[in-house]
């Protein structure tokens, strides 16, 4: 067990009836890092967490959160976390207030945690008012709230921006970068968006089908992306004539020629070939594909 | 045991301006101020009994309906109010992913429901000696004052509170296993029902029905109380329903366990 890894999940499986819904799956979330879980409705995200949190038991494989195992420590562990599972679990008839202090009754937590926190999440205006008359947003930052009373060093949050306008997506984003910059959190987040998280997140895992895809840095997502050559000309028609007339895998897209980038050398040989049979070239680029078409192709596999 | 205490305090502080709390300290409350109204304005046919006898009827016009049918439904109404709370918020898997023994939060609701159950009886017992007071006072001509009935009403409310444990981990076990009213307060009363008339019928068997309970404990009271040969209102506190009580009330708990155990997490 490597000691920065907060989270650690070794060959997870998970069977509901015949269905498996976790297939081996190896989380490694680092200490202070913000790990975007993604995956389509149905992957297996909610199931991962769930199980994070010992509302399920794994039939096989081995859970560690701070390096401990999950099934013998089990109140030691879930005193280091805060979570918000799906919907916020929230008390409609109590205030945003007496919410955070009934949560502070229960978790033996000093009362002023409970303003620091409604500051923290902006709801100290609207702390007196009902739960049931809060916005979707306005309850979601409770339940960030209530996770985040008795201070815990990770945060493990199930879709917090689902059902969200744009300005409750950002706020929530704001808040989970402040909570990592400020307060030293690790944070596991789960989306079916990459656009939603791609942001604000460090690493990143895919999980389709029970499978772990994925998982590495933002940047280790795009460097398994596929590299494409774009060529702007006078004639896209006629250039990609004459390119699949020598071998090239060429198609328009848009204003553009695509072509799969091998190497700097093939680049200039294509370059070549154009002004050659006198096409103009206006550019010639190596791009990356789009991180979220990337995604759906991954989780489409 | 300290996680046991919190999720006690939680429970309270939670429901403090829920129906679930206020019914067991509104319904004696109302219950008394209409029984003793009637009483007042129609205190010409007690008049001529004697105080102990007054005390017997008064006391009879609630236990009557408490018995058969207001406790049980009473025990429906809290459970389902007392459960009802975490599914309407979706709290269950909340709950359960806070650093507290699960056992610890569903014990503490559990002993809760049984605590306002308790609250209950203790001020229907309470008022019902208020009320007599009070009638006594604005017509002094009762005499309710002239006979001490405190020890034997609280004795007989305790019976019905140990009769009544059964029904109340019954129908907490529904009230956990499903979110909508119609189902624990549905079955809830074709069992009230089906145990009033097998209670009335004197069925051989009635005892192993949780829901005729409260009914068969007035039943062996007043039993007892007419066959004293001294003219003594004395009762046995434990009896056959009571212990049959005990025994599905222990069961019914321990079910309750393993459902929510199981439910919750989905």
């Amino acid at each position: 067990m490597k000691p920065e890894l907060i989270i650690e999940t070794r060959n997870l499986s998970y069977q509901f009836g015949n269905q498996l819904v976790l297939d081996r799956v190896s989380l490694n979330v680092r200490e202070g890092s913000i790990y975007g879980f993604l995956g389509p409705n149905g992957a297996g995200k909610t199931t991962t967490i769930k199980v994070l949190l010992n509302l399920l038991q794994a039939e096989k494989g081995k859970v560690f959160l701070f390096g401990k195992d999950l099934n013998k420590n089990r109140i030691e562990i879930l005193s280091g976390i805060g979570s918000l599972i799906e919907q916020p679990a929230i008390y409609s008839h109590l205030s945003g207030r007496e919410n955070l202090l009934n949560r502070a009754l229960l978790l033996q937590v000093h009362s002023v945690k409970v303003h620091e926190m409604l500051d923290l999440v902006n709801l100290t205006e609207h702390a007196d008012k009902k739960a049931g008359q809060y916005s979707l947003g306005m309850k979601q930052r409770l339940g960030i709230a209530l996770a985040l009373l008795h201070d815990p060093k990770l945060l493990i949050l199930d879709e917090p921006t689902n059902g969200l306008d744009p300005n409750g997506i950002i706020e929530i984003r704001q808040l989970i970068r402040k909570l990592v910059q400020e307060r030293a959190k690790t944070v596991f987040i789960s989306s079916h968006l990459l656009t939603e998280v791609e942001k604000m997140v460090t690493h990143i895992g895919i999980i389709n089908r029970g499978k772990l895809l994925f998982q590495g840095t933002i940047e280790e997502l795009h460097n398994v992306s596929k590299k494409n050559l774009e060529i702007q000309t006078n004639d896209l028609v006629r250039s990609r004539e004459l390119l699949c007339k020598n071998g090239y895998q060429a198609e328009i897209l848009s204003d553009l020629i695509l072509i799969p980038y091998l190497s700097e050398n093939q680049s200039a040989e294509i370059n070549s070939l154009l002004v050659k049979h006198d096409h103009r070239v206006y550019s010639l680029t190596i791009s990356k594909q789009n991180l979220e078409n990337l995604f759906l192709s991954i989780t489409q596999i | 045991m300290q996680g046991f205490l919190l999720s006690i305090q939680s429970e309270f502080y939670k429901t403090r301006k829920t129906l679930a709390f206020l019914s067991a300290i509104l319904l004696p409350l109302i219950l008394c101020i209409l029984i003793t109204a009637g009483f007042y304005t129609h205190a010409d046919k007690i008049m001529f009994l004697s105080a102990k006898m007054q005390w017997f009827r008064f006391t009879g016009a609630f236990l009557g309906v408490m018995g058969s049918l207001i406790l049980p439904i009473l025990i429906i109404f809290q459970t389902f109010s007392v459960n009802n709370i975490e599914h309407r918020a979706e709290m269950w898997k909340s709950l359960f992913s806070l650093p507290i023994p699960k056992w610890s939060i569903y014990s503490a609701k559990y002993v809760y429901v049984v605590f306002l159950n308790a609250l209950c009886l203790a001020l229907f017992a309470s008022f019902i000696i208020v009320s007599g007071y009070l009638l006594n006072v604005l017509n002094p001509e009762l005499k309710f004052n002239q006979f001490d009935i405190s020890g034997i009403l609280f004795k007989l409310h305790l019976k019905l509170f140990l009769a009544s444990l059964g029904i109340l981990s019954i129908q907490f076990l529904f009230s956990l296993l499903w979110a909508d009213f119609l189902k624990p307060m549905g079955i809830g009363f074709v069992l009230t029902v089906f145990g009033i008339i097998t209670a009335n019928l004197g069925w051989k068997y009635a005892f192993t029905i949780p829901y005729t309970h409260p009914m068969l404990a007035l039943q062996s009271m007043m039993k007892q109380v007419l066959n004293n040969k001294n003219e003594q209102m004395e009762f046995d506190l434990m009896s056959q329903e009571i212990y049959v009580s005990f025994i599905v009330a222990a069961i019914t708990f321990i079910i309750g366990y393993f459902v929510i155990n199981k439910r919750s997490i989905r």
